[in-house]
């Protein structure tokens, strides 16, 4: 149990494209730091650490870059810690800031990052990268592959057929036209996504999500921090984290009790997550998700594992329009990660845009009454797994 | 995926060039040996009953450590299978066939190439990889002790 109520009091996030030829990759994070802590009406002095999101650097092609931002991250002088779990590197640095807070070690605390993934012509040579030498690195596996054949068996499992996944592109595209930070948005057609080049089965180019550039920041405090400088905090109600074995053989309903293609993890994060949070009926309690969905074939095995769905309906809840912004509940109201993939950042940008829904200020992708949202992050060979959940109250209330 | 960008003046290029020598260990230098004997050996833990492919030193199941080895069949079923119809950087010419499987008599799925198979149209050559097809194990005619030594094709061809 948390010893602290910890709150979001300030998100910033730049636009997200894919190349940024008038910044360089420190002058970013700067940017982001520098929005979320005006959004917060906090100076760097009231900065009591800094937590950094950074997957993989072999994208922007500094070694640890880290090290180079730490003083445009306003970090000198301060403690200053570098988490990276791969694609879920954004949730697990928005949870460390987190325990900073719970933890009462510290008050406030900045969590930022940047990323410039195409700042290599093909990231997914990089993510090959990730595979060891002995057994698995020569199969051609990246994310692309690894995640196409999960989605293969989740179809031959559940009867989920390629144009179900398309639909989900088309809402997302259409979803990001109204966030103006994102990089993908469009009026797109299902026949537009099956039209667009064959990658990977099930894949499509539409399936997949973009490189993109872009910082990310959010300011967290404690709940007397968050009472005097923020009339309309998101209150960080429940984290979790759950991690599976690198192999991915492993999971395929063998002997594990966890299967790949299900998401599974998230069954266990979220319920750990729920029960911190007081939810008990996810449909009900929370009016948005904002999910880790880098490809089209996310979203139905993430919900399912989330509890807002059976197994297996989750295609048929995304066909009948139940995860629409006017829908059951509101599923990627940013466009998500289909629309911006910024990798070191996106597991933040996906909590930074679950706060602004509670927290008011999404815009025109605003959806109404939000109470609860969750957050998710996946990083590694879908092996980490990150999810919060962000409140328009203290779980414990505000006089605990 | 996308070409490098042109030569501008306002973008510095560079590459990295980093060489290493990755220490094989015990567990799969035995494994790379029965390769080079055309053996595919799991690595066994006799409280959870497990061979694991690959091989590890520890039963994640029991928290034992593995303690034999258990030759596995050439033949076994597909879990999960894609189609790479892309050309990424660094990585082989497409079209190829990736596959996990459950060779017979593991407990767990293990990838590599599947060959043999026409890719021209994907869609018809999926409906082929679907998982719970049976496939088998072709060894390269002088397996040097590497997991590239074999890979899978259809175990109804011939």
């Amino acid at each position: 149990m948390a010893k602290h109520q910890v709150a979001v009091i300030g998100t910033g996030q730049t636009k997200f494209k894919t190349h940024f030829p008038d910044k360089n990759y420190v002058e970013l994070t700067q940017d982001a730091a520098k929005l979320a802590m005006d959004d917060a009406g906090v100076t760097p002095d009231d900065i009591d650490a800094i937590v950094f999101s950074m997957a993989p650097t072999q994208f922007m092609g500094v070694n640890d870059c880290d090290r180079w931002a730490t003083s445009h991250v306003w970090g000198t002088g301060k403690p200053f810690m570098r988490v990276h779990t791969g694609g879920a590197t954004g949730g697990s640095a928005f949870q460390a800031g987190y325990f900073h807070v719970a933890s009462g070690v510290y008050r406030t605390v900045l969590v930022v990052g940047a990323d410039r993934v195409a700042e290599t012509p093909d990231a997914q040579h990089v993510l090959n990268l990730i595979w060891d030498r002995f057994y698995e690195h020569d199969f051609a596996l990246n994310t692309v592959t690894m995640t196409a054949l999960a989605a293969q068996r989740y179809m031959h499992r559940y009867g989920t057929t390629e144009e179900q996944f398309a639909r989900v592109v088309v809402r997302s595209r259409g979803n990001a036209m109204g966030n103006p930070y994102a990089h993908l948005k469009g009026k797109i057609t299902v026949d537009d996504v099956m039209n667009s080049p064959r990658v990977s089965y099930p894949y499509k180019r539409f399936d997949i999500c973009p490189r993109s550039s872009g910082a990310a920041a959010v300011v967290l405090s404690n709940l007397a921090v968050a009472e005097e400088k923020c009339t309309r905090p998101a209150f960080v109600n429940g984290v979790s984290s759950i991690t599976h074995s690198v192999f991915m053989g492993d999971r395929m309903g063998l002997w594990s009790e966890t299967d790949f293609e299900d998401h599974d993890g998230f069954y266990l994060a979220a319920r750990d997550c729920y029960r911190q949070a007081g939810i008990t009926d996810p449909v009900k309690q929370i009016q948005v998700a904002e999910l880790y969905d880098p490809f089209s074939t996310f979203q139905f095995p993430q919900m399912e594992s989330l509890g807002f769905c059976g197994r297996g309906e989750g295609a048929s809840k995304s066909d009948e329009g139940a995860w629409n912004l006017d829908g059951e509940i509101a599923v990627c109201p940013s466009g998500g990660t289909l629309c911006t993939n910024p990798i070191g950042v996106t597991g933040l940008v996906r909590a930074i845009d679950a706060a602004n829904q509670v927290m008011g200020k999404s815009g025109d992708i605003q959806v109404k009454g939000v109470k609860n949202a969750v957050a998710t992050a996946i990083g590694g060979s879908t092996q980490f797994f990150t999810c919060s959940i962000l409140g328009d109250e203290p779980v414990a209330g505000r006089n605990a | 995926m996308s070409k490098t960008d042109a030569l501008d003046e306002n973008v510095i290029q560079g590459e990295w060039h980093v060489r290493y020598n990755y220490a094989v260990g015990k567990v799969a230098g035995h494994f790379f040996a029965g390769l080079k004997q055309k053996k595919i050996l799991a690595a066994h833990c006799s409280k959870s009953g497990i061979a694991y492919l690959p091989p590890r030193a520890y039963c994640e199941k029991s928290f034992e450590p593995c303690d034999g080895w258990k030759e596995v069949g050439h033949e076994g079923v597909i879990e999960a299978a894609t189609i790479v119809t892309a050309q990424f950087e660094n990585l082989p010419p497409p079209p190829y066939a990736i596959a996990y499987v459950k060779l017979d008599g593991a407990g767990t799925a293990l990838v590599n190439f599947v060959r043999g198979l026409d890719l021209s149209d994907v869609p018809a050559a999926a409906a082929k990889l679907k998982p719970g097809t049976r496939v088998k194990v072709k060894f390269a005619d002088k397996p040097v002790g590497r997991i590239t030594d074999f890979h899978y094709e259809l175990a109804g061809k011939k």
